[in-house]
């Protein structure tokens, strides 16, 4: 028995792109995630960190590399012996919008998975269970019937986490949840996550390009630029000591909600951002980093423990 | 010499619908005084990016301006007609969107999207017109200007995109530069870089006023702040003195839900409820429904803005008395 | 202390606020908006009604038989007792209409509704599965709409021989190529859906994927597609009764009625001109309600 629910090895996707191009959306991704745990994945657009959460939870398919649930491997699973597993792993969407069905009333597309893996003997059963399910995420009863075109962003949102935790998964991928909502619901759906985290013994994969959003959520913190890993490890230290000069700039970056605050060197990340289609050689963060030296460009870093922190960087640990 | 750019009085915005009128933009009032950066903050559908559309006058039909005035540098603009609107926009007013790939022509190079703007507003010849293209592009700091000259907007990063289309609004040198959420889109390193650049064009002599609903931005660039509510105006202040002190239950909602995330508290702060449906606002006070704080004469009449201190007013009945929270 | 008390205000919030959310749009709410932006397609509507009605109850709004011949007031113009005329037979022309009516009607229901369904189903299942499955069926339907419409009909006919079902099965083989393209495009561009993507991580069936989420989402699609399909149906039944390959005499269609009247054009005109515009009116009555409901359902599934 494995001592983690989910983990990577490996992990690489690429994408042909237009012009016989590959687009190296992951690349040699290694992780594990804890039962009971969130990793908080963040970065960028282009970094891949939206990819590895759905390999994470087999719905896309790697080119190389190795998923395990519970310490067996999914990726070269038959479809009859992973069918079972599909309802552990589940993911919360990002857009409010175009992730329900708008042609289906709320009861129907919570009811889905219930109907879907039969956990429910009668209609009535299944309509029961779905009631239960907003009540916990907080969607007043009286609009069983109603579509998702007559709720607001945070109440679709609730709706989507309600279908995500209908079939009792062990382990959510939330995708972005709260980034298209205004602050005010933002933080009513991230109590709403913690509290079914805790009540329903749930282990999480927060992606988010919000800093600190993830740090609220998250024990863990893993660092994604294009396509592999910068930085993991115990979010508050890689908050307070981020060693790697990405995690750096992205915690610099971020416009701080107070006027005291304002002009502060900020330092801004140099020429442009390299393309997932032609990434740099060696560590791939190099074209925009101020340190890098000649062995960035020749020798990839490897992940190196400093200070109970993993960090991708030659010169992490020599500051 | 104005030394407003923008004046906004009283504005008002209808907007007829299947179920009754509704009103996105309700009595609002609000300045941009020359080279400033002023802010409008507020959550989805207080009416901050319809202000600004109905400034420049591109209301989405059938939405009409049903009363108040704007003033661009004294100049009353609210009954022009619509080919004088045009003249305006562009050379006297520019805007610039959240989705940088919606706005430009996917099918135009940028270069010639940013000619075309500068020979709308102003007789030069075509080599005269790249040239001023390209100094603004070096202007906003686009790396390797004559190779993006040549290029699709879909060649281009979504921050470089944005670049574009601030210089697109940039190269007429406007009086006034309405930005609707303009790094909403952008990554946070991209973003940064972004908001530096308005910085920059506020220093040349733009005035600028930024819509957004990010808090953070609004701290980083802004001197003057409006906070809106279905369609009002609540409290507005200067930045400092908005950040230090929100009055209005609104406003300190919104900066206690801000805070408790960045400080990581264990339970966070919401203001809870949603944003009500215009169609069925209540009666009184339009965040009676959610106010920790409403009171009986809250809920039937509503209040008006009210200064506390100098600059500094608040739309609310118990402002002077101390909150609660 | 302050989590119970936020969550007492939560709970009050949410009760008071129970109202914000959007009332249910009933289909009464779009017919009322259809009403309002678009005439011509309530108008149409109610002319389809009329018509339906009309041919319906027809033995009884006319005091004539459809085939009761009386030779002795052949070719006679429109008058008080024959309202439309009589035609070669002595027959009212009225009458012939009305029952006739029946028939054109049920011409351009009954493929349209077929070939919907053929089409939709065929085309969700190649939009869907991709690969060989996809290009067997659409190369099918390529070949299909490659020939003339009409042509590929008069072969039919002329191959199965006259009679209504065979028209039936004739018109639903020449439309459903059509509905099965927009279909297929359709589903592609839901294939790549969020809520497609989460109906697959929730680990639906692909069959139930396509019956529950991808066919309702073409509905609006389809509706339109069936209203605009009627009179292309009418059309070519009357061009095939016309041409003396679809209803064969002594019953009535349109199509046949002007076809026979083709002979006395000049001396009985009437006998073309009722049938070719009742043909008309009920085509453009179609095609006007098709468009407005297009109009009516696109905007509201983007306008959100």
């Amino acid at each position: 028995m494995s001592e983690y629910l989910v983990e990577a090895r490996e992990l690489t996707k690429e994408f042909p792109a237009a012009g016989k191009k590959t687009v190296h959306a992951v690349s040699g991704v290694s992780l594990q995630i804890r039962k009971g745990e969130t990793l908080g994945l963040v970065g960028e657009s282009g970094c891949g960190k939206s990819t590895l959460g759905r390999l994470l939870i087999h719905t896309l398919q790697p080119t190389s590399g190795e998923v395990l649930f519970r310490g067996q491997p999914v990726t070269r699973m038959k479809d009859s012996d992973f069918k079972p597993l599909r309802k552990e792993m589940q993911l919360v969407f990002q857009d409010p919008y175009a992730s329900l069905d708008p042609r289906m009333t709320v009861r129907d597309l919570v009811a889905e998975p219930i109907e879907t893996w039969k956990l429910c003997g009668s209609r009535e059963e299944v309509t029961d269970r779905v009631r239960d399910l907003l009540r916990a995420v907080g969607v007043p009863e009286e609009f069983l019937y109603r579509y998702p075109h007559q709720f607001s962003g945070g109440q679709r949102q609730r709706i989507g986490i309600a279908r995500a935790i209908a079939a009792d998964p062990s382990f959510i991928v939330c995708d972005e949840p709260v980034s298209a909502l205004d602050v005010s619901v933002q933080n009513q759906i991230l109590n709403l996550l913690k509290e079914l985290k805790e009540s329903r013994d749930l282990t999480y994969l927060f992606i988010s390009h919000d800093l600190s959003v993830v740090r609220y959520l998250a024990d863990r913190v893993c660092v994604m630029f294009l396509g592999r890993i910068c930085e993991i490890g115990p979010t508050e230290a890689v908050y307070e000591h981020p060693r790697h000069p990405y995690t750096r700039f992205l915690l610099d970056a971020v416009p701080v909600p107070d006027p005291a605050a304002r002009g502060k060197e900020v330092r801004l990340l140099k020429g442009e951002a390299p393309s997932p289609a032609d990434p740099p050689s060696g560590c791939r963060f190099r074209t925009r980093c101020p340190y890098a030296t000649e062995r960035c460009a020749a020798e990839e870093p490897a992940l190196r423990d400093v200070n109970g922190v993993q960090v991708a960087c030659h010169r992490a640990g020599k500051q | 010499m104005n030394d407003r750019t923008l004046e906004v009085r009283n504005l008002t915005v209808a907007i007829p619908t299947d179920r009754g009128v509704v009103r996105p933009v309700n009595d609002v009032s609000l300045e941009v005084p020359a080279g400033s950066i002023t802010g409008i903050v507020g959550e989805s559908g207080c009416g901050k990016s319809m202000t600004a559309r109905a400034v420049t006058g591109l209301l989405p039909y059938p939405g009409k301006v049903t009363g108040g005035t704007v003033r661009l540098c004294g100049r009353e603009i609210t009954g022009l007609p619509e080919k004088e609107r045009r003249k305006l926009r562009g050379s006297e007013i520019s805007m610039i969107f959240q989705e940088p790939m919606t706005s430009l022509n996917p099918v135009v190079k940028v270069g010639k999207q940013v000619d075309e703007a500068i020979r709308l507003h102003t007789e030069c010849s075509r080599e005269e017109a790249k040239g001023k293209t390209l100094a603004m592009f070096r202007e906003v700091e686009i790396p390797e200007a004559e190779t993006r000259y040549h290029c699709y907007p879909h060649q281009l990063s979504g921050g470089l995109r944005q670049r574009v289309m601030i210089a697109m609004a940039m190269v007429c040198r406007p009086k006034l530069l309405i930005a609707d959420e303009p790094t909403t889109a952008l990554d946070v390193t991209v973003e940064a870089q972004i908001l530096k650049l308005l910085e920059r064009l506020r220093v040349a002599g733009t005035s600028v006023l930024i819509i957004s609903h990010n808090l953070g931005v609004i701290a980083q660039v802004c001197d003057f702040v409006y906070v809106m509510y279905a369609g009002r105006i609540v409290e507005q202040a200067a930045t400092e003195v908005l950040f230090s002190r929100p009055a209005h239950p609104y406003t300190r909602g919104l900066f206690r839900s801000v805070n408790s995330l960045r400080e990581g508290s264990d339970t966070l702060e919401t203001i809870p409820g949603v944003v009500p449906n215009l169609l069925r606002l209540p009666a009184g006070c339009s965040f009676s429904l959610r106010c920790g704080q409403c009171g009986a004469d809250c809920e039937k009449n509503m209040p008006e803005l009210t200064e506390t201190e100098p600059g500094h007013r608040v739309r609310c009945f118990l402002t002077g008395k101390e909150g609660t929270e | 202390m302050l989590r119970t008390k936020q969550k007492q205000i939560e709970q009050a919030a949410d009760l008071r606020l129970q109202s914000q959310i959007g009332e249910e749009e009933r289909f009464g709410d779009l017919m009322r908006r259809m009403a309002r932006e678009n005439k011509t397609a309530v108008i149409s509507f109610f002319v389809i009604i009329l018509m339906a009605l009309a041919a319906a109850l027809a033995p009884l709004l006319t005091p004539y038989e459809e085939n009761g011949m009386d030779l002795l007031h052949r070719l006679s113009a429109p008058s008080a007792e024959h309202l439309l005329g009589t035609d070669e037979g002595g027959r009212d022309v009225l009458t012939r209409l009305l029952f006739g009516a029946r028939v054109s009607l049920l011409i351009g229901v009954v493929p349209a509704l077929l070939s919907l369904i053929l089409g939709a189903v065929l085309g969700v299942i190649a939009g869907y599965r991709g690969g060989i499955t996809d290009a067997v069926i659409m190369r099918i339907a390529d070949v299909t709409l490659a020939f003339p419409s009409m042509l590929l009909a008069m072969v039919m006919m002329y191959a199965l021989g006259g009679g209504i079902l065979n028209v039936f099965l004739t018109l639903t083989l020449v439309n459903w190529a059509n509905v099965a393209r927009v279909v297929r495009s359709q589903t592609l561009k839901l294939k790549n859906s969020e809520f497609v993507e989460a109906a697959r991580i929730i680990g639906v069936s692909r069959d139930r994927i396509m019956r529950r989420h991808i066919l309702p989402n073409c509905l609006p699609t389809l509706l339109v597609l069936f209203t605009l399909n009627i009179p292309a149906s009418i059309l070519t039944e009357s061009s095939l009764s016309f041409l003396g390959l679809g209803i064969q005499p002594p019953n009535a269609s349109w199509g046949l009625m002007i076809n026979t009247g083709r002979q006395y054009l000049y001396n009985a005109p009437w006998l073309s001109f009722a049938p070719g515009a009742a043909i008309m009116l009920t085509v453009l009555a179609f095609n006007f309600l098709g468009n407005g409901l297009l109009d009516v359902l696109d905007p509201r599934m983007q306008k959100q």
